[in-house]
């Protein structure tokens, strides 16, 4: 240049708030795949979110129990508290870390398309911007309702939920999937629910809520996961938080109940899950342990196999070490942690993650990751990489394979 | 190296800010105290939108002298610039993370010539 001055120009988005476009808010992440040059592999996010209270009203009205019906009607017009009859913790207020991580506090964007659900529109935008094939949706706040002080309310909320997701979400979009709740506090309510959407369009499995105090080996549950085996239906188990335990309630902050929270309830499942032999009783289901991160895995291997080899008369179902279960599991990779890469690096060796883990947004939560965080681990292969991006998913869930990947 | 045109110094308010983007490459300038900083719209945690998050000052927690906790408050003085992605923070001033010195962000130098802003690019 003459002058030896470059022109420039501004960005459309100054700063991201709660009103910022999805596309806009995850753009960098776009912009990685063009250049790092797998934004043509097949991606696949086995774990997202879509905030079902803001449908509330709409969701409430598939509720089958008339006086539930009736007390949720009454609580829509109550102000000043989270919808009546769900398990909103306040606590769950601090997540956006006091608004500095917007997309947490509310996704307030506009949306013209009347066509489709608002929450259909969301999710084709987060996945255009992740650059993803599939999406494995979940719902927000009744991922706390296994804590539900009525079991008949979380019943009759997973049946209406699931009910308003199979009309209103799944039919609108091919690539949007679930594992749907079902409600362990009311085994019959299971049975209903398997047998009622297990051929819905969208269904690809079913997902216990992790945060629940009832030992999920218990004799109530065998029949449901003998149907689930017999069905073909994964299982997961998608952890979350609670401040209510007694443990959680000596933490008086948000971090510090999060960061144990979302590991202890899996650990705990996992354990009576292995030690009363459950993969040896359903060899054939296919179990997911969703976003307790993966830093956990090789502490419950180690932990397991050195307590069982010394007390193997406690837990005589069991043919081989207990790793050797948890390495026949599935996991997604949400909240991945890399502040130690070496410590990560034996932790995918140890769970043979090239085969078991699944890649996982969490969108639009605030410790989401974008695909990018699997792509750039300095250890794995290409293969590694597009296994735990998409492969393994597609052939966990059987998906159809993207056309043209 | 080039002289990237970025504004008006008359245009930045205090803790105001100009996210631009040259040659693929994105750049955060910011006015804070009377000076310019500025700053790749990287985070180095997982590449999200630094320069697009929120300006807050640091949070700090206040010691009595017998070391008990008092709680939380401002720092009058620490400006934090807030990843929008995931929250890491950083100073505003320095680029760098308060609890983790090797997480900084890439810098560029500004310079101010006649009323107008540049980034050496």
């Amino acid at each position: 240049m003459d002058s030896g001055i470059e022109k420039t120009k501004e960005l459309p988005v100054q700063e991201i708030t709660i009103d910022t476009d999805t596309r806009d808010i995850l753009a960098r992440e776009t912009k990685y795949q063009k250049e790092k040059g797998f934004a043509d592999w097949p991606i696949v996010d086995i774990d997202a979110h879509h905030s079902e209270m803001t449908s509330w009203r709409q969701v409430i009205e598939y509720i089958e129990d008339p006086i539930l019906l009736h007390y949720a009607r009454e609580f829509q017009s109550r102000t000043g508290g989270a919808p009546g009859l769900s398990n909103h913790t306040p606590g769950l207020r601090y997540q956006d870390a006091g608004g500095r991580i917007p997309h947490q506090q509310q996704i307030a964007e506009p949306v013209d398309d009347k066509s489709v659900h608002r929450d259909v529109t969301l999710v084709r935008r987060s996945m255009q911007a992740l650059g993803l094939d599939y999406q494995v949706l979940f719902p927000g706040n009744l991922l706390q309702l296994g804590t539900h002080p009525q079991p008949r309310v979380e019943a009759h909320l997973a049946l209406a939920y699931n009910r308003w997701v199979c009309d209103t979400i799944l039919p609108e979009d091919d690539r949007i999937k679930t594992l749907l709740y079902m409600p362990l506090g009311e085994p019959e309510m299971c049975h209903r629910i398997i047998d009622e959407f297990s051929e819905r369009k969208g269904v690809v499995g079913f997902m216990i809520t992790s945060v629940r105090f009832k030992p999920v080996h218990h004799n109530s549950y065998i029949p449901i996961y003998r149907k689930l085996e017999e069905r073909n239906l994964p299982l997961a188990f998608h952890a979350g938080l609670t401040w209510t335990d007694e443990w959680t309630k000596q933490t008086d902050l948000f971090i510090s109940m999060h960061a144990i929270s979302f590991v202890l309830c899996n650990i705990v499942h996992m354990t009576n899950w292995i030690i009363h032999g459950l993969p040896e009783r359903f060899p054939n289901l296919k179990t997911i342990w969703i976003e307790s991160g993966l830093a956990w895995l090789p502490f419950m291997m180690q932990r397991l196999d050195s307590e069982y080899q010394m007390r193997p008369s406690e837990a005589p179902l069991l043919k081989k070490l207990p790793s050797d279960y948890i390495r026949e599991m599935y996991f997604s990779s949400q909240p991945i942690e890399t502040s130690n890469m070496k410590l990560t690096e034996a932790t995918f060796d140890a769970m043979n993650a090239s085969s078991q883990l699944m890649y996982a947004s969490d969108w639009p939560h605030w410790d989401f990751n974008a695909p990018s965080t699997i792509y750039d681990l300095p250890f794995l292969d290409e293969q590694a990489k597009r296994n735990i991006l998409g492969e393994n998913a597609l052939r966990v869930f059987n998906l159809d394979r993207p056309a043209g990947k | 190296m080039v002289k990237v045109f970025v504004g008006a110094e008359s245009d930045f308010e205090d803790r105001g800010r100009r996210v631009i983007e040259y040659n693929d490459t994105e750049i955060g300038v910011f006015f804070v105290d009377g000076e310019f900083f500025a700053y790749e719209n990287k985070c180095v945690h997982q590449g999200g939108p630094i320069c697009q998050g929120r300006i807050l000052n640091r949070v700090v927690e206040v010691l009595a002298d017998d070391r008990t906790s008092q709680g939380l408050t401002w720092d009058e003085e620490d400006v934090h610039i807030v990843c929008p992605w995931h929250g890491y923070e950083f100073n505003i001033k320095t680029g760098i993370h308060p609890g983790n010195k090797n997480a900084r962000l890439r810098r560029f130098e500004v310079s101010v010539e006649g009323g107008e802003v540049y980034v050496d690019v």
